[in-house]
């Protein structure tokens, strides 16, 4: 089974982790393509139709990667979506999409603490692919 | 045992009712706090009957149900956010738009529950609440005891210092893995966002201490005659490497008499502010024009720039705590985020002010008055 085909969006403010999260989504052997602000990523999601999205949650809005997931969803309803961010640990704000009610506001598939391991997000995003 | 008054608004009395019975013999303690807490229960049928309760008696919680008849729950967490009530919402609703989670939040709904909700999941929640309660209260009163703990500060600041600790830490995995093989110069990069990072760091920590020197209020300010003009020079030295790199020119104007009596340690932080921004977000080649224009009663200082300017809208945010304006052309610049709120802090201790005009892609001007002691 190949996933060398699939296209991995990955939308964050901070320079660093997103150039260090295409190196490990790359080095998992997927392609990568970035955006840096919530803005960036609608305009490339007019474009293109990636197989999977990694979203940061703080951009430009506190709430910036909700609303892009929310927009994301209405272009392309298939394409599962990651929301990856340190919010619950740095706010005390808690959320997960195990509850129903959680997921039904907020357009994701998968809630992700930032600062996780390569082969934990390896394992999330072959299940979001079902691969 | 201390008691919380639980405000149930919704129009269903069944729903009522049924709060009431959950959570009548309810009662919520934690190992950090000295008692437990219990719930007395206030009933309202409408937006209307609730904002009277909230008027005549003293409230902890409110369980607002969103679709109301009269006014909808959002107007009534208006209300409550308008009145600055000390109270925590938690909105129930049997679906949540994304419109609706989004507005509540920013009107300081504290949570969300789901209708129909388990008795279970109703007693957690108020948990939730209670503890949610306490401890910003607990926050409320040591600020009222000058023990100065600013709970949001610290949140925002923990994230603050936590970024850059992640991106170096990041940066550090990926050569301890030798991911981009075993040349040194493969990471060199990587080594450069370490130091900028690492350097960020150390200005916010610089930075948090001229903060503590306001707000700790015990430091002793020294007053004594300070020429401005001589303060404005030493913080061109500091930044002409910097603006030699851009070439961005630095010139100061001196109007009339330039000395004020004022604390120099300061006075050199609100010109190091000042310039240093006008040097970070000009335009390659361009100028900054310090003015210590004399002015009577009021000393006033300007410091222009010609660089990228900001909207209206970001000038007014300006001088928040850790408010960075992110856009493509601040994209490259590091920043605490402090610089402008502790420099307003700073002029409000002289009872001065300060202001800014600022056109996008023309430049910026700061102005600020000190009156002469």
């Amino acid at each position: 089974m190949s996933n060398e085909k699939k296209l991995i969006l990955i939308a964050d403010d901070d320079a660093d982790y997103l150039f260090q999260m295409e190196a490990m989504v790359k080095n998992l052997g997927y392609r990568v393509k970035t955006a840096e602000s919530q803005a960036e990523a609608e305009k490339m999601l007019d474009t293109i139709k990636p197989d999977l999205a990694i979203f940061d949650l703080m951009m430009e809005q506190e709430d910036s990667g909700f609303i892009l997931a929310y927009k994301a969803k209405r272009k392309h309803p298939d394409m599962p979506i990651i929301i990856a961010s340190a919010a619950t640990a740095e706010t005390g704000f808690t959320f997960d999409l195990y509850n129903e009610n959680d997921r039904n506001w907020i357009k994701a598939d998968l809630y992700l603490e930032k600062g996780i391991r390569s082969d934990q997000l390896h394992r999330e995003i072959n299940k979001l692919l079902k691969l | 045992m201390a008691t919380l008054n639980v405000l149930v608004v919704d129009d269903e009395p069944g729903i009522r009712s049924g709060i009431n019975r959950i959570l009548g013999n309810y009662t919520v303690g934690y190992p950090f706090m000295d008692e437990d807490f219990d719930f007395h229960l206030i009933e309202a049928g409408t937006g209307e009957d609730a904002i009277d309760v909230l008027n005549s008696q003293p409230v902890d919680v409110v369980l607002l149900d969103n679709k109301l008849p009269g006014m909808d729950g959002i107007e009534v967490l208006e209300y409550i956010k308008q009145q600055k009530f000390d109270v925590a919402v938690m909105m129930i609703t049997s679906y949540a738009s994304l419109d609706l989670a989004v507005k509540a939040t920013r009107n300081g709904a504290y949570n969300f529950m789901p209708k129909p909700f388990t008795p279970q999941e109703l007693r957690a929640t108020i948990e939730n609440v209670a503890k949610h309660l306490f401890l910003k209260r607990m926050t409320k009163k040591m600020q009222a005891e000058g023990k100065q703990i600013r709970f949001q500060f610290l949140s925002v600041l923990s994230h603050e210092l936590k970024s850059p600790i992640n991106a170096v830490e990041g940066y550090l995995k990926m050569m301890q893995e030798k991911q981009f093989g075993d040349k040194l110069e493969d990471y060199d990069r990587m080594i450069d966002r370490s130091l900028t990072r690492l350097k960020g760091m150390r200005n916010l920590i610089m930075d948090l201490l001229d903060l503590t020197k306001i707000e700790s209020g015990k430091k002793e300010r020294k007053m004594r005659d300070v020429n401005l003009a001589d303060v404005a020079k030493m913080a061109m030295d500091t930044m002409e490497p910097y603006a030699i790199q851009r070439s961005v020119a630095i010139h100061l104007e001196v109007n009339g008499d330039p000395q004020l009596l004022a604390d120099p340690d300061e006075m050199e932080i609100i010109f190091n502010n000042l310039i240093s921004n006008a040097v970070k977000y000009n335009k390659d080649g361009g100028s900054v024009e310090v003015c210590l224009c004399n002015q009577g009663q009021n000393f006033e200082i300007r410091v222009t720039d010609t660089g990228i300017g900001m909207s209206t809208e970001d000038s007014e945010k300006i001088f928040q705590d850790f408010v960075r304006i992110k856009n493509s052309k601040t994209k490259e610049i590091t920043g605490s985020g402090l610089g402008l709120s502790i420099t307003k802090k700073m002029v409000e201790q002289y009872n001065g002010t300060i202001k800014v005009e600022s056109v996008p892609d023309q430049g910026t001007t700061f102005i600020l008055s000190l009156p002469r002691l």
